[in-house]
């Protein structure tokens, strides 16, 4: 039995009446990709909120990395990573000291730090940008950077929000590959996207529909459930329902 | 309708548009097809007379975009990247207020922007802020179209939006492409290409290529694979150690691959791919997505 | 606490990287040291007065003398019974006058005592209070030296001190209309600063600027909904002055409306041109704080009297706009002037508000660069 890394009951995240999140209930495993889908507006950013700390429930049970969101919401930060389309590195800052900072942080010795710098840089190719700023990558580099970054503390889970947002679809690529090599270290991948065709890569993938989870599995098994040949049709055929 | 000749345009150091041409004739839907960075924004800020090119020349409806930007403002609908509408008026305040500063009401045009505007109608009384990303887009929309405009130029109006908006959105253009208006796009949405009469593929400021769809397909002389098996993470790595594999790229389901020289066949993958345990294994040649076309020409 | 440190690091690293920290952290209070330290003075020097001599003998020549050599005071003109006083006051030509009575000196050999009358123009309170005050000791001073040489006792020499245009001394007469002076300006200039950088950091002036809108009716549909709001603004504010404070309108009501709502105009001109300028809402409110709201306290003279500045900073506050309103206001309210005095200064103001129209229409970019 694969072990839990997010375990969420009945969780409700309301503003004033509006119910951004109604009841929601699902579980994710240690290793997996799981994609979180859904419409605009449809409550995925406010769940990925919560899940990160970033925002408390209204109601619910939430637990991530084992931890209560509730009452153990440090702990949770120190075990998740998180990168998302509008803020990744600090851009005036350049790779080493946006990974000093970061490192700093999450308490990684300065003996680790150096060691992992260097071959996160090996990795990606990157050693003659190590004193560049940020801010004068090109974004298919900064869109690696931010996600090594991310994931620098070994962390069990990394929150990716829509990570592949305007990017060429080579760059894009490359970043699911590296996508799937923290899955092979064991690192838990929570991504959110628009890219149909990145909903296939994931292990399992859920899609939310005003407020409520409206599907849960593999994508295997909704294509056969909705009959129908790709993710694409299933995301339409979902949202065309509610209609 | 749209006539682009040499235009180059950079800030600082960065060359943001690079000795582009192309021309769009009258009626067509013409996508620029390219990823952030390509230079889509910034040519049609150029087109919308916002910014001035370094070089070149370009006209919109026989007009100078330089020399005769006013007379191109007034026959020209604008939708720019980003939700560009008064947030704190209702969606009939900023519809309004757009007629009036077309010098034109919003009954004049009503038939053209119906099929729209019924969508977001029940919610006219509501500020546009606090629309959906959907519903913003088409409120916008509405709002460039509200002057009968002969042009429409449209940046990137389904970055950020589901896919059932997107479709949407596209089945709106084509029923305005109808009505006779010249349209402008540009996505980064490479699957959006097919639904143009012609496109041009961008990067980094250059044009990699112009032409339909369809032909930009035919053109690609490459022989495309796709491969699926159990085990799909496993299955790209062993293919990319594979010596006789040119590129092997994920697309969903399958992935997408090409031989050294074209010259490998089916069964020599196959082969291979069962000799590492590979089961449920599907490999057939396939013709290619803007996408490969897009992909190759990167590579080049 | 090693976290607490790598965030310092990342904090000081930011810092030294953004110019505009830099300028508020150093820049900043250099500048404000030394205005103040400038500004701010209580002492007088050279204040022009006139002075009224009836008698013209030993007594009264000697005690003129020791004014004028105090460095104080400057003569401007030396006035003749029958001249009218007021007017002298009313043109703004001196801050005091020294009148002293006929057959002064004889008087005071006679009767043991005389007085000299000190008239203030308190339409600026501390001014008179300070010129007043000066010129009492000046002569208390001399009265005590000659009595040691050779002025018998008990003659006295008496300072009778007369406050015009503000018998009580009233602070309230000095500030309501350095107040709406200062008012009127930040809110006008920041209302209009603010409206324009806010459509082009929201995004919606590039729809504007892609539309067959005119630069010239873009700047003055700003500019108008404004000056209505700003003009009720001002109204308010004089009403309160006169019910609550007691402030008096000796003046036309007219003209003071009508003055007000050409420096209303000014200001929201100089509002849009700042807007035109600033990328985004947050440099346009600075600018217009910093730029606008410390030279309007400390240069206009609306709490501080200009001529007891430095001289070069007496020249950079005829640029400042509220400097030249607030004569206006006092001269209307106080005074009871008409727009004969003040023509000058309404110039100046329909000059300033010209100049900031053209540049704003022609600064306001009709692209985006």
């Amino acid at each position: 039995m694969e072990k839990k890394v997010i375990e969420v009951r009945n969780l409700v995240k309301k503003f004033g009446s509006f119910v951004a999140n109604d009841h929601l209930n699902f579980d994710v495993y240690k290793g997996e990709i799981f994609g979180f889908l859904g419409a605009n507006g449809a409550g995925k950013t406010t769940a990925m909120k919560i899940l990160c700390g970033l925002s408390s429930p209204t109601s619910g049970e939430v637990k991530v990395a084992g931890f209560d969101i509730y009452k153990e919401t440090e702990k949770v930060k120190r075990n998740i990573g998180y990168m998302s389309q509008k803020f990744s590195l600090y851009e005036d800052m350049t790779i080493s000291e946006n990974i000093r900072f970061f490192s700093g942080i999450y308490g990684i010795s300065p003996k680790d730090r150096k060691e992992k710098q260097e071959e996160l840089l090996k990795d990606l190719g990157l050693e003659s940008a190590k004193d560049s700023l940020i801010g004068s990558l090109p974004l298919g580099w900064k869109q690696k950077l931010a996600f090594s970054v991310a994931i620098f503390h070994d962390p069990k889970i990394v929150f990716l929000d829509e990570p592949t947002g305007g990017v060429d679809p080579i760059t894009r690529r490359k970043f699911w590959d590296l996508i799937y090599e923290a899955s092979d270290r064991g690192i838990t991948v929570f991504v959110t996207t628009h890219y149909m065709d990145e909903a296939e890569y994931c292990n399992r993938v859920s899609i939310m529909n005003e407020g409520r989870i409206e599907a849960l599995d593999t994508p295997e098994n909704l294509k056969q459930q909705y009959g129908v040949k790709n993710m694409d049709e299933v995301f339409l055929k979902i949202a065309r329902n509610k209609e | 309708m749209i006539s682009i000749q040499h235009i180059s345009k950079s800030y600082k150091e960065v060359q943001a548009v690079h000795d582009i041409s192309l021309e769009v004739q009258k009626g067509e839907l013409f996508g620029l097809i390219g990823p952030d960075g390509a230079g889509k924004t910034t040519l049609m800020r150029i087109l919308m007379t916002l910014l001035i090119p370094d070089e070149g020349h370009a006209t919109m409806g026989g007009f100078d975009v330089v020399k005769d930007y006013k007379r191109i403002r007034n026959i020209v609908g604008y939708m720019p990247g980003r939700f560009s509408l008064y947030q704190d008026l209702t969606v009939e305040e900023n519809l309004n207020f757009f007629a009036t500063v077309f010098k034109t009401t919003v009954a004049e045009n009503y038939d053209l922007i119906r099929d729209i505007y019924i969508q977001i109608e029940p919610f006219k009384k509501r500020l546009a802020g606090k629309l959906s990303g959907g519903m913003k887009q088409k409120l916008a929309l509405s709002c460039a179209l509200i002057h009968k405009p002969e042009i429409l130029v449209l940046d990137e109006p389904t970055t950020g939006v589901d896919a059932v908006s997107r479709k949407e959105f596209w089945g709106m253009l084509k029923k305005l492409q109808e009505k006779g208006i010249t349209i402008l796009v540009s996505t980064p949405y490479m699957d959006e290409a097919m639904l143009c009469n012609r496109v041009a593929l961008m990067q980094k400021g250059k044009v990699l290529d112009i032409d339909t769809p369809h032909k930009l397909v035919e053109n690609y002389t490459r022989k495309l694979y796709a491969i699926k098996s159990k085990d799909m993470h496993r299955l790209i790595l062993d293919l990319r150690e594979y010596e006789k594999t040119d590129s092997a790229f994920a697309f969903g389901q399958y992935l997408h691959v090409t031989g050294k020289d074209d010259e490998v066949e089916a069964t020599e993958f196959e082969n291979y791919l069962l000799k590492k345990d590979h089961y449920e294994l599907e490999v057939f040649d396939i013709p290619p997505t803007i996408e490969d076309v897009f992909m190759n020409m990167m590579i080049e | 606490m090693k976290q607490f440190i790598g965030f310092l690091r990342k904090e000081f690293l930011h810092i030294f990287r953004d110019p505009r920290t830099m300028i508020i952290i150093f820049g900043i209070p250099v500048v404000q040291l030394m205005l103040f330290g400038k500004v701010i003075s209580t002492d007088i020097q050279n204040a022009k007065i006139a002075i009224l001599d009836q008698s013209h003998d030993n007594t009264t020549q000697r005690i003129t003398s020791k004014l004028l050599s105090s460095g104080y005071f400057v003569l401007v003109k030396e006035m003749q019974v029958g001249d009218d006083v007021e007017e002298v006051f009313r043109k703004g030509i001196v801050k005091m006058v020294v009148n002293f009575g006929p057959n002064f000196e004889q008087n005071l050999e006679r009767d043991g005592k005389e007085d000299v009358q000190l008239l203030a123009d308190a339409s600026d309170p501390n001014t008179a209070r300070i010129l007043t005050s000066y010129a009492g000791g000046i002569i208390n001073d001399y009265v005590k030296k000659e009595k040691l040489q050779n002025i018998e006792l008990p003659n006295q020499i008496k300072v009778e001190v007369r406050m015009l245009y503000n018998e009580g001394l009233k602070s309230v007469y000095m500030f309501v209309p350095g107040i709406m002076a200062m008012i009127l300006m930040l809110i006008s200039a920041m209302m209009t600063s603010i409206s324009i950088s806010k459509e082009k950091e929201l995004g919606t002036m590039e729809v504007l600027l892609a539309s067959p809108l005119k630069p010239l009716q873009i700047v003055l549909g700003k500019v108008t909904p404004y000056l209505l709001l700003s003009f009720i603004n001002a109204l308010t504010i004089i009403l309160l002055g006169v019910f609550v404070f007691g402030v008096p309108i000796k003046g036309s009501f007219i003209l003071l409306m009508g003055e007000s709502f050409l420096f209303i105009l000014m200001a929201l001109s100089l509002g849009i041109l700042i807007s035109t300028v600033a990328p985004n809402q947050m440099v346009a409110m600075f600018i217009s704080l910093l730029g606008l709201m410390l030279p309007t306290i400390l240069l206009s003279g609306f709490i501080f009297p200009i001529q007891n500045m430095p001289l070069p900073l007496q020249i950079v506050s005829n640029i400042i706009p509220p400097r030249w309103f607030i004569v206006i206001i006092r001269n209307i309210m106080l005074k009871g002037t008409g727009i004969m005095f003040i023509w000058k200064e309404t110039l100046v103001l329909i000059f300033m508000s010209f100049t900031f129209i053209a540049l704003s229409i022609k600064n306001f970019k009709i692209r985006l660069e």
